[in-house]
């Protein structure tokens, strides 16, 4: 069912775990649907992601794709981090099954909201997310 | 890895050593068509289907003119509900009534009725997942036709008052349904103490094969026949019997009659210590189903703050097999329809395992089992952004 990749950000999850003090946070998902997502950065003064952590609760590949977008843009720069794209997840990942398509959607989101966090608190712009909006109020499962 | 623990018997069983043994015959020996009478090969392989029909009509306190065979559970459904339904078409009967936590071969069967014009009510649960028995006398109307419960729930092990509902279907000559699939080899079924006309049972969840099933008709219960041919069940089923698997379901139901007190008094035991068991040694779990009123093999606890797909891989790569109602591993946006039925939140529904025994599992089993759910419970919870009710119960 998981592709190899898959399985192994699984079962060894890349940076698991909390923060202190983080630059930014954002959270997607909710439980309602059985997916969560929550990523920590830690960004230094030239705007680099210096370090990442990630919470989820939800299935395999929801943490597989969170592992996997942190590994991705840990060590990027916020410019280059925003552009981390759901497509590029899936790829990363060797590819998702149908029906997994949104756990690496909710990936994208996580990271984009954390950022738009740290962009916030700072008053900082970052291209890309100028349209972005943190909070969708309505739930809408997909899968 | 250590060995496997194959802890699904609610899904599919494995096949008994002496089913296959007896079955086996009936493949290059025994191979004879039913039907044809004229020879012995032929009447040998009648004999067989008829000494099956013999042994699951004992175990039911049935007449074996009452017992016909079918391909599985999912078809003795679809024949008593649409076969009720089609017999009484345009005779002004045309209400079912049923519960909220059916198997789909139930509900969707209602589902596709509703083109017929057949309307049917769906009974809640309380959180042990039992009906309410004033709420079905409530339901029951003039047209009502038939009322169909199943009598233990296939997720959450929760047995009705088959006996008590038999009653009030016989008091208001309403036809009674029982989905026994899951009870089967498990609950004491009388078809005549418990007031019962039309029962469906499955080979493949006592140990017998997969692919047959079988259906008890009370004498003179009007209902449509399903399958459309030949003569074969005494004219009411079609199509050249599965000899093999007939023999198979007999054997199976010959020893799960032979062994029930010690079967059921063993598993009991088994599922009270795995229960306890994980009571005991993982905080923020919710037992699912009727404490005490449920299934000897059945388990089902919801492991807050985590997700039932991510629980399932962990076990399989201890080698354990079990499943969940996480709407991850249904392939649909909501977690169980039984679980949410129940009133559990979408949340804690999400992180449900169920675990159902065999008798091939041993105490020993029953304690890696425990050891091993607590140390992925903990593993995941780390990992959640879930940890409280509060975070739990947010939007």
């Amino acid at each position: 069912m998981y592709s190899e990749i898959v399985m192994d950000h699984f079962r060894n999850p890349r940076n698991a775990g909390t923060m202190e003090n983080p630059d930014g946070v954002g959270q997607v998902g909710n439980p309602k649907c059985g997916d969560i997502m929550k990523i920590y950065l830690k960004i230094n003064k030239n705007e680099i992601i210096e370090d990442v952590k990630f919470e989820t609760f939800g299935c395999g590949s929801a943490i597989a794709s969170s592992s996997i977008a942190t590994e991705m843009i840990k060590g990027k720069s916020v410019h280059e981090a925003v552009e981390l794209s759901n497509k590029a997840v899936i790829e990363a990942l060797g590819g998702l099954p149908p029906v997994k398509i949104h756990c690496s959607v909710l990936a994208e989101q996580a990271v984009k909201s954390a950022l738009y966090n740290y962009a916030q608190k700072n008053n900082k712009t970052i291209k890309g997310l100028e349209n972005y909006k943190p909070e969708d109020d309505e739930i809408h499962c997909e899968h | 890895m250590s060995k496997k623990l194959y802890l699904d018997n609610a899904a599919t069983t494995r096949v008994r050593k002496e089913v296959i043994e007896e079955m086996s015959r009936y493949f290059d020996e025994l191979y004879g068509n039913p039907s044809s009478q004229l020879y012995e090969l032929g009447r040998k392989s009648k004999e067989a289907i008829e000494k099956a029909r013999k042994t699951l009509a004992d175990f039911l306190n049935a007449d074996e003119k009452e017992i016909y065979f079918t391909a599985g559970g999912t078809e003795s459904d679809n024949w008593a509900l649409k076969g009720v339904a089609f017999a009484n078409l345009n005779k002004g009967k045309n209400h079912i009534i049923t519960t909220k936590i059916e198997h789909h071969a139930i509900l969707h069967t209602c589902e596709y009725l509703e083109k017929f014009g057949i309307e049917t009510t769906y009974l809640d649960v309380d959180r042990y997942g039992l009906i309410d028995i004033e709420q079905l006398k409530e339901s029951i109307r003039p047209e009502t036709m038939l009322i169909s419960v199943m009598f233990a729930n296939n997720e959450i092990g929760t047995i009705q008052p088959i006996e008590e509902i038999g009653e009030i279907a016989k008091e208001h000559g309403i036809l009674f349904h029982v989905d026994a699939v899951q009870a089967l080899g498990s609950v004491k079924i009388d078809v005549n103490k418990q007031h019962i006309d039309l029962l469906s049972m499955s080979a493949h969840k006592i140990r017998g094969p997969k692919g047959i099933g079988g259906m008890f008709i009370r004498k003179g219960t009007r209902i449509d026949n399903f399958i459309h041919g030949g003569g074969q069940e005494r004219g009411r089923r079609a199509g050249t019997e599965g000899v093999q698997n007939i023999v198979g379901f007999g054997k199976a139901v010959e020893i799960a009659a032979r062994d029930f007190d010690h079967h059921v008094e063993r598993l009991t035991v088994l599922r009270n210590r795995l229960i306890e068991g994980i009571k005991n040694n993982i905080p923020d779990v919710v037992l699912n189903g009727h404490p005490t009123r449920r299934l000897p093999n059945n388990v089902n606890f919801s492991y807050k703050y985590v997700e039932g797909e991510s629980i399932l891989l962990l076990l399989d790569m201890e080698g354990i097999s079990a499943s969940s109602g996480s709407a991850c591993t249904s392939g649909s946006l909501d977690p169980s329809h039984v679980l949410l039925a129940t009133g559990l939140d979408h949340g804690t529904a999400h992180g449900s395992i169920r675990f159902t025994l065999s008798e091939e599992i041993t105490e020993e089993d029953i304690d890696f089992t425990v050891e091993t759910m607590k140390k992925i419970i903990i593993k995941l919870r780390a990992m959640s952004p879930i940890k409280n009710d509060e975070d739990l119960h947010k939007n």
